[in-house]
């Protein structure tokens, strides 16, 4: 049989191309294939158990072998048989995915995060060094990565299928998910809750880097000013420090302290300053009353973006810690340029 | 015990004189109806319309889907394509599919009564799901909808400017057509069962078809709340899901599967009673461990209230929450298990023959227990993180609702048509639809699991290349599956007039709409029955039959 060659080579790169199994590149994704093909073993053992029965009734019983039926009421035994065996395979099921799920929900606290701003239909992503990716995320290998994930609009899901993670992206509310990439290497990024038209469009890339690439990528794609550094500017710029100044008797807490520290608020409860809670008290201040201060502070909702916000909250969590030191940049190095409204400002 | 069944001999079958199809004539004794029966057929009728618009809307995904690009239509109408499917085929085909068409037909007959409890809200059922209907192609004609059929704040709320209102109108009302079809089964269970019918002398159909009846009338009220709410956002900002305005958006989606957990199960336990009967029937046994399908189905219904948030592992609910949502999800597996092994062991020592509502039947347990069993690997919580909201999942619920409910439909159709009609379906091109339409189904929604796995998301106008294999070999099977579909719709309508005749009983069948003449009448029964046999009692049955003085009305 004669096949044209054109057609033989479309052929071969359709077939070559053809993916049945997704590549395992984190660490956590060994795992979720164990349990994956525990799962196919259950399910087919069962599967063939009926197939077996219906199949071998049907053939041992039929009409011209059987021309009787034998009336048969039922078994309390085997009723108990084949509710407790699923049962039983169920329960192993249930626990194992519980641990995996808690592991891949509870982030190490050696992880470095990465905050994610999904919108229609980007993906943004902030690096703590400054930065700033679309539809892209390099991270170093063997490390483990946190990711910080707020949206700007609707809900959105951020999935990596070659790690085996994925998580919701809420607007007004923070989620976190975490991997360790095992292999450098590029994979898919998929947003996978309907956002809208382009929702097919909000694909990206996640790159894996061997240690001394992500070294040269995070000093060769900075933006000149780190998140902290950026939140600096828009704390002076929003005049923040005029309550927040650190004083005994200034307006507002000091911030110095604030991240990570557990404080009492007005109605006597006790709560930890995380980051969920940084955000919500600078949109929407009387939502987390802190116990000695008078409500006074304005809401900024709407006057800063979620990456504003972001820049804010990392600010504020590096105020506790020498991050000038950690930094290669410094504010005096900013470039002249940049110095007019601080990013994340949203204009009015 | 043992029992020689031996199906009567049709050659000498006539039609009876007058039945509840030629009691009166005219389309108005037809849309003014108050008889069950001829209600059961305007649904018939109007779910086919429905089931053929929602299946001409897959087909169209399936052709956009043969390529990695978006080429055959912009992404935005491949949206409001998937969207419409959805809403189309959920709310105005699965949900009214066995209840509203063979339940209604069925339900009195079965309890010995002459009528529903309430057969005008029945009509006015059926003209709310009209209603619905007509609401939801005015969505379609006026330039469609995007939402998905989920409805997802605040995406539908502050980002589309399509006929969201509209459609969630439609299914709003589509709604409370499905909470009038339960009232009615409920109350007409209760209170109408003819004497000596005991609770557990009823066929299972009437068991599954009341533990639905319960989801449907306390689930659906949340759905309407749900939407409402939506509506009102979208038009004056009331701002419950806006997390700007202080409201979470989250609370929708608790709201929304509060109904859309048991609304599955709302589609599901309908077909799992066909299922009995034609079990039961043509292996010529009682259906094995009858109080425990019985219970299964009350279970399904309590615990399917209480496992909604498995749709929301990964959207940040607390994780000790969705420890007990994955908990509850794995019991409510359980009387899904009975049943397939019960039905199993119903064959064991029958008398078994292979007419078309079997062959559907068989069709049934196998693809419902994949669909059951994938639901497993949902439920695992760390293995729902890697398959939602992938086509792992497209392919679990199109299983359980196309494999499961589709089969289950198809069979009752072929099952009860001699009862419905009068008439038989030409049973080898129907049997030819059966392998087709499994063929088709395996070959459309098995690669779907794999191209899951692999991370394809769902509702995607454009895939990366390396998974068009894989969806060439769905979209070959979704033509497969249309001839299965198509072929049904032809033959069942040829056999209303060259079928040939029935005769009262030709399967041999104990359920009391078996012992009047087919067509029934309008009132069902000349005299009241009076039942003092079990369930699936093949041994009245068989002596019945043969002290039996052959009257047709």
């Amino acid at each position: 049989m004669h096949i044209s060659p054109v057609i033989w080579q479309y052929l071969v790169k359709w077939l070559t191309n053809f993916a049945v199994f997704p590549p395992e590149a984190s660490a956590i994704a060994p795992y979720m294939d164990a349990l994956y093909f525990f799962l196919i073993l259950i399910s087919v053992v069962g599967l063939v158990i009926v197939g077996l029965l219906v199949a071998a009734f049907s053939i041992l019983y039929r009409k011209d072998k059987n021309p009787e039926a034998t009336q048969i009421e039922g078994s309390t035994l085997l009723e108990a048989t084949w509710t407790i065996i699923p049962l039983a395979l169920f329960m192993v099921t249930f626990v194992w995915g519980a641990l995996l799920y808690f592991r891949i929900y509870n982030p190490p606290t050696n992880a470095m995060n990465i905050y994610i701003v999904g919108k229609q239909w980007m993906w943004k992503a902030e690096h703590p060094g400054g930065q700033h990716e679309i539809n892209a995320l390099h991270v170093p290998v063997n490390r483990p990565v946190q990711l910080t994930m707020i949206s700007q609009d609707v809900f959105h899901s951020y999935s990596i299928p070659a790690f085996r993670v994925k998580r919701e992206v809420i607007p007004g509310r923070y989620t976190t998910v975490w991997f360790e990439a095992t292999k450098p290497g590029t994979y898919h990024l998929f947003c996978t809750q309907y956002c809208g038209t382009l929702h097919s469009n909000m694909i990206g890339e996640v790159v894996v880097l061997s240690p001394e690439d992500y070294q040269a990528w995070t000093a060769g794609s900075t933006s000149g000013a780190s998140l902290a550094q950026n939140g600096e500017r828009l704390f002076a710029s929003l005049g923040c420090n005029s309550c927040h100044s650190g004083n005994a008797h200034a307006h507002g807490p000091d911030l110095a302290a604030a991240y990570g520290s557990r404080i009492q608020l007005t109605n006597g409860g006790y709560t930890i300053v995380d980051d969920a809670f940084l955000r919500d008290s600078i949109l929407n201040p009387t939502m987390h009353q802190i116990a000695g201060y008078a409500p006074i502070m304005p809401t900024y909702q709407g006057q800063v973006s979620e990456e504003g916000l972001i820049s804010l909250v990392e600010y504020i969590k590096n105020l506790n810690s020498n991050y000038r030191v950690q930094q290669t940049l410094n504010t005096s190095q900013v470039q002249p340029g940049q110095t007019g409204t601080p990013a994340g400002v949203v204009k009015q | 015990m043992s029992t020689i069944v031996s199906l009567p001999d049709q050659s000498t079958a006539t039609l009876p004189k007058r039945s509840y199809l030629n009691n009166e004539y005219g389309l108005k004794s037809w849309l003014l109806t108050g008889d069950h029966k001829r209600i059961a057929i305007l649904y018939l009728i109007s779910i086919t319309f429905f089931f053929f618009i929602g299946g001409a809307l897959a087909g169209l995904i399936r052709l956009e889907l043969l390529t990695p690009q978006s080429d055959l239509m912009a992404m935005d109408t491949y949206n409001k394509v998937f969207t419409m499917h959805g809403i189309v085929m959920i709310f105005l085909f699965l949900v009214p599919s066995v209840p509203a068409t063979i339940g209604n037909f069925l339900i009195p007959i079965m309890v010995g009564a002459k009528d529903l409890a309430f057969p005008k809200i029945n009509l006015l059922s059926w003209y709310l799901y009209v209603t619905a209907g007509i609401f939801t192609i005015a969505a379609l004609a006026l330039g469609g909808v995007d939402t998905g059929w989920t409805f997802t704040t605040p995406l539908s709320t502050h980002y589309l400017n399509t006929h969201v209102i509209t459609a969630g109108l439609g299914v709003f009302i589509a709604g409370f057509s499905s909470i009038f079809t339960g009232l009615n089964f409920i109350v007409t269970i209760h209170r109408m069962r003819a004497p000596g019918m005991t609770w557990f002398r009823l066929p299972l159909f009437c068991w599954s078809h009341y533990a639905a009846s319960i989801l449907m009338v306390l689930g659906t009220p949340v759905l309407a709340i749900a939407l409402v709410l939506v509506i009102l956002e979208r038009t004056i900002g009331i701002g419950v899901f806006d997390p700007a305005k202080g409201g979470d958006p989250i609370l929708f989606q608790h709201l929304f599967w509060f109904y859309s957990h048991p609304a599955v199960y709302i589609m599901i336990l309908p077909g799992m009673g066909v299922i009995s009967e034609v079990i039961s029937t043509f292996s010529r046994k009682r259906v094995f461990g009858y109080t425990a399908v019985a219970f299964s189905s009350v279970a399904i219904a309590v615990f399917g209230f209480f496992v909604w948030a498995h749709h929301m592992f990964i959207m940040g609910v607390s994780n000790y929450s969705a420890l007990v949502f994955s908990l509850l999800t794995m019991l409510v597996a359980v009387p899904s298990a009975i049943k397939i092994f019960n039905w199993s062991a119903t064959l064991y020592k029958g008398s078994i023959t292979f007419e078309t509502p079997m062959l559907y039947a068989f069709g049934f347990i196998g693809l419902f227990t994949i669909g059951g069993l994938t639901g497993v690997f949902l439920g695992s919580l760390g293995m729902d993180i890697h398959l939602t909201e992938t086509y792992f999942i497209v392919a679990h619920f199109h299983f359980v609702m196309v494999g499961g409910m589709l089969m289950a439909f198809l069979s009752g159709v072929h099952f009860w048509w001699p009862k419905m009609t009068g008439r038989m379906y030409p049973e080898g091109i129907s049997k030819l639809a059966a392998v087709t339409t499994f063929i088709g189904f395996v070959l459309t929604f098995f690669p779907q699991f794999i191209v899951g796995y692999l991370g394809m998301p769902r509702r995607y106008a454009s895939y990366p290349p390396e998974f068009q294999v894989l969806n060439v070999f769905s979209t070959a099977g979704a033509s497969v599956l249309g001839v299965g579909y198509l072929l049904p719709m032809l033959y069942l309508t040829w056999s209303l007039k060259y079928g040939k005749i029935a005769g009262a009983n030709p399967w041999q069948a104990t359920g009391l709409e078996w012992q009047i003449q087919s067509p029934p009448l309008t009132e069902n029964f000349t005299v009241t029955p009076v039942v003092n046999y079990e369930a699936y009692d093949y041994e009245w049955l068989a002596n019945k039959t043969e002290h039996e003085v052959q009257t047709v009305g």
